[in-house]
């Protein structure tokens, strides 16, 4: 996040040593490092899906239809996403606005089903505080819902940018760098539904 | 770590910033392969076949689903290579290290599936 | 400066225009005012550090001593452990790569001046929320190394420190490793190619990978430590299946990798250091590049060897002891180096030149007595023993402290005009080295002899008694070596020995320009030809190979123009506000003060806001 702020506001070098800008360089050395942060994450889930303690199992809780709707809505949301990097460069200015909205709600729905989600399970018995399984699971998607927050804040914040006329043609970097944020959290999206939720466990 | 030799940032000097992004229309065609895939995984997770072979397929129709975000929305295959090979150092330093990570527990047996319940 | 003169954009606050006096520093985004921050803060925590360590030694120093009980004792240790690595090593490490990197690859400041500033803050708060610990309710007291089930269920809120309190300094290490990669990566000055790097810069910039990767691993098992210990979770709950392995695990995938951070910069250090006082290049450049980033990369591969008493498997112990034997030949690499950069040079024997061998030393006893562990079955017999401290304090203070004495000798005349008094340096110097030596190199033959670590007092009988004995000693001696140094501060600086800007006769870059640096540091960015420019710039080689002087020297620049049209960023309030909401949202977390918390993240969030949004001040091109 801060990171993330500070790139978007420092000042346009023109003369790199490698002909990169500092922020995007910045931004894909972030991402780089995130990788391991999901990495942990996912691999303690592994680690812990079939320890369900007295609780549920993964497959007798989630409801694979409904987590696949979710999953489709989050993996639009990267094409608007681009939709709206492809219009700022273009200097349509209505139509940046419509995507980076698009963009965020489509955001604010997955957080929604995921909220639903989690009050589910949590009806039907599983919590963190359940088996290891549990914990495994809350923490590992709350952390990517997280991300997703921060991402429709920054959505948001970009919406603001545009319609008091701070975001032009000239500069589109930040549309494109929250971008690159915004579809890393759904490529780790994309390995969360096949890895926690599509692949079978041995109970 | 290959862009640290000077070649690589030589090589870089020649193509500063070029913004060849595709159009609108490719962005199109890719989310709709992905909504395809998508579709697919889901579509494959109920037909029965063994295990193995399931946890396989989806696999791998996940590492396509992430190359080609990465490569079209996030622009890799047209940016310098520099920001590949960062991505790429963290995702193959996460396979290897937890690869190993994990395997020290299934290699040690461990408490068994189930644990509990 | 310049940037006043300039037309601003209006924002929520125009920015701080202070050069000077509180506001100044706290508002300034200097890399070198920040650099000198770092060291300051660094070196208090030194002194705590040191003096949690004092009493630990007198607690030890004789059996069945009474100074500390058993749960102060633990949180003394622990706290000491955690001071000297993530309050202390790091940021002195730190310190001197901000002050440092930009000027050696020829820039005027870091990328991102706003976000170094930021580091330094976080660093800050997360030293004060861990200290504030002592006064609410207790300290960790689990190891910094926080082995779970332990760090789980230990009472109190001292592992809530820990878990929250690193969450915070891992912030500033990431944001700060990522400042200084784009920094090296981008802000290079023109011919300033990677093989023409200074090796500081190149362990800079390995340390630096190393943070990028390393800190989200730990930042996942603090989470769920946190987690389990405020929230219940199970992560670390062996009655519900929670694993201490995984703990373990994720701890050392991190902690190795730690270690190199740790060392690098000093390794760093020592390679400008020995070069400039032998009057020779460093020996076999290529050769200690590589190996710095072999290291880099090996570094990832060992850290098992931590865990061969936790019962991984005989494969896995066999594979992580020969990998772990493995990285002792980079290591190894650059001992030879060093020695052939000292090898029929006209050495200069000078502090800072004496702590750089000392380094090199005292180094070499520490990896020595690394790869004795390596060996499983000795490994065996030496876990979670005295010759294990022994090992590591040969390695982090006769390494890396050792390493970052020598740097600050070194570079204490730039950074501020001075020498440091050579007579006074060099009794710190052996103060430190005999102190040292005497406080841990006991502590092999107590391993060895069976004490184990962590105990807080022994029985009489054990013939521990006169090697406990020595060693305090020993910790006594290198307190008054400490002392010896801050009388040397003081006593030189009442005497203002001026330094010139190039005192040593060194070879990089930062010895081209004034000392103390101005702000924009370099009048006109240099053009770079060659490795160790400064030092071509200033000789010639004779036919029979022998340094010939082409000019007077001097610095570049002239020190009358004070570089009016150079644009530096404008100091910024952000930084250090955005940092006071993260202690506010950890303490609120640990108590479950729920509106203390939202209090401590929306002040971060609106800081950030403010932060992104302030006016440059600095016309867009």
């Amino acid at each position: 996040m801060a990171t993330h702020e500070a790139a978007v506001a420092a000042p346009h070098e023109h003369h790199t040593s490698t002909g990169i800008d500092n922020a995007k360089l910045a931004m894909w050395t972030f991402l780089g490092s995130e990788c391991l942060f999901f990495g942990s994450f996912i691999s303690t889930y592994l680690l812990y899906r079939n320890r369900v303690h007295s609780g549920p199992t993964p497959h007798e809780i989630y409801d694979i239809p409904y987590t696949s709707v979710s999953s489709f809505v989050l993996l639009m949301s990267s094409l608007t996403m681009v939709l709206a990097l492809a219009a700022i460069q273009r200097g349509d200015h209505r139509a940046v606005r419509s995507w980076l909205l698009a963009t965020a709600m489509l955001g604010t729905v997955f957080i929604g089903g995921q909220i639903y989600e989690f009050t589910t399970f949590v009806e039907e018995g599983l919590t963190l505080t359940t088996s290891t399984f549990g914990s495994a699971f809350f923490v590992l998607t709350g952390f990517h819902g997280a991300h997703v927050t921060v991402g429709i804040l920054m959505l948001l914040t970009l919406y603001g940018m545009s319609l008091s006329g701070r975001l032009t043609e000239k500069d589109t970097r930040p549309v494109e760098y929250i971008g690159l944020y915004w579809h890393f959290v759904d490529i780790v999206w994309i390995i969360i539904f096949t890895v926690i939720y599509l692949v079978p466990t041995n109970s | 770590m290959q862009e640290m030799t000077p070649a690589g940032v030589h090589e870089a000097h020649d193509s500063p910033e070029v913004h060849n992004h595709p159009e609108p229309r490719s962005y199109v065609a890719v989310a709709i392969f992905l909504a395809v895939v998508t579709a697919a995984e889901v579509g494959i997770y109920y037909v029965k076949m063994s295990d193995a072979l399931l946890v396989t397929v989806l696999l791998v129709m996940a590492a396509v689903k992430f190359a080609f975000v990465a490569s079209w929305f996030m622009h890799l295959r047209f940016d310098n290579r520099v920001f590949k090979r960062l991505f790429v150092t963290g995702i193959v330093l996460a396979l290897i290290v937890f690869g190993i990570v994990l395997s020290t527990f299934f290699a040690r047996g461990g408490p068994a599936p189930g644990f509990g319940s | 400066m310049a940037t006043a003169a300039l037309p601003r954009r209006r924002g929520l606050l125009a920015r701080p225009t202070a050069k000077t006096g509180v506001w100044g520093w706290i508002t300034t985004v200097d890399h070198k005012k920040i650099g000198i921050l770092y060291g300051v803060t660094a070196f208090i925590f030194f002194i705590l550090g040191g003096l949690e360590a004092v009493v630990v030694r007198l607690q030890l120093a004789r059996p069945d001593s009474t100074v500390l009980d058993a749960e102060m004792y633990n949180q003394f240790f622990t706290m000491h452990g955690l001071t000297m690595i993530f309050l202390v090593i790091m940021p002195m490490g730190v310190a001197l790569m901000n002050y440092f990197i930009p000027i050696m690859i020829g820039a005027r400041d870091v990328a991102f001046p706003r976000l170094n500033a930021f580091s330094y803050w976080v660093f800050v708060a997360g030293g004060i929320f861990l200290y504030s610990s002592f006064f609410l309710g207790g300290a960790p007291s689990g190891g910094w190394f926080g082995y779970a089930p332990l760090s789980r269920q230990l009472p109190g809120n001292g592992m809530d420190y820990y878990s929250i309190g690193l969450q915070i300094l891992g912030i500033a290490s990431l944001a700060g490793a990522i400042n200084f990669v784009v920094t090296i990566l981008n802000m290079r000055a023109p011919g300033m190619s990677f093989m023409k790097m200074p090796v500081f810069i190149w362990m800079s910039l390995v340390t630096s990978f190393l943070l990028v990767f390393a800190m989200p691993v730990i930042a996942v098992a603090l989470f769920q430590l946190m987690f389990d210990r405020v929230y219940e979770a199970n992560f670390f709950n062996p009655a519900a299946g929670g694993d201490p392995l995984l703990w373990q695990h994720l701890f050392w995938v991190f902690g190795h990798p730690e270690v190199y951070i740790l060392i690098l910069p000093a390794m760093g250090i020592v390679s400008e250091v020995l070069p400039t006082f032998s009057r020779k290049p460093i020996f076999g450049y290529a050769a200690i590049v590589f190996a710095g980033i072999a290291i880099g990369f090996m570094g990832w591969g060992v850290w098992a060897h931590h865990m061969f008493v936790a019962g991984l498997g005989p494969v896995a112990n066999a594979a992580f002891a020969i990998s772990t034997m493995f990285i002792a030949v980079p290591t190894g690499v650059k001992i030879f180096n060093w020695v052939g950069t000292m090898w029929k040079g006209s050495l200069r024997i000078t502090a800072p030149f004496l702590f750089a061998v000392g380094f090199v030393a005292m180094f070499v006893i520490g990896g020595l007595s690394g790869v004795t562990h390596a060996i499983v079955p000795s490994d065996t017999q030496q876990t979670d023993t005295y010759y294990i401290v022994a090992h590591f304090h040969y390695v982090l203070f006769g390494g890396a402290i050792f390493g970052i004495f020598s740097g600050l000798y070194y570079w204490w005349p730039k950074i501020f005009g001075w020498t440091l008094s050579e007579g006074i340096g060099k009794l710190h110097f052996w103060l430190m080295f005999i102190g040292f030596n005497l406080a841990f190199g006991p502590m092999h033959i107590l391993g060895l002899q069976g004490m184990p670590r962590r105990i807080y007092t022994y029985p009489d009988g054990m013939g521990w008694n006169i090697w406990n004995l020595v060693s305090t000693a020993g910790a006594l001696v290198i307190a008054l070596a400490t002392l010896v140094f801050l009388v040397n501060v003081v006593v030189s600086k009442a005497r203002r020995q001026e330094a010139g800007d190039d005192p040593w006769d060194a070879r990089t870059l930062e010895w081209s320009i004034p000392s103390p640096p101005p702000e924009y540091n370099f009048l006109e960015v240099p053009e770079v030809k060659q490795r160790d420019d400064w030092w071509h710039r200033k000789y010639v080689e004779t036919p029979h190979g022998a340094p010939a002087r082409v000019f007077a020297g001097g610095a570049d620049g002239d020190h009358d123009d004070d570089g009016h049209d150079i644009h530096l960023p404008s100091p910024s309030y952000f930084p250090a506000l955005s940092a006071i909401g993260l202690p506010v949202l950890g303490w609120g977390t640990i108590y479950y003060n729920t509106p203390m918390m939202i209090a401590g993240g929306l002040w971060t969030l609106l800081a950030l806001f403010g932060w992104a949004f302030e006016p440059s001040a600095e016309e867009h091109h």
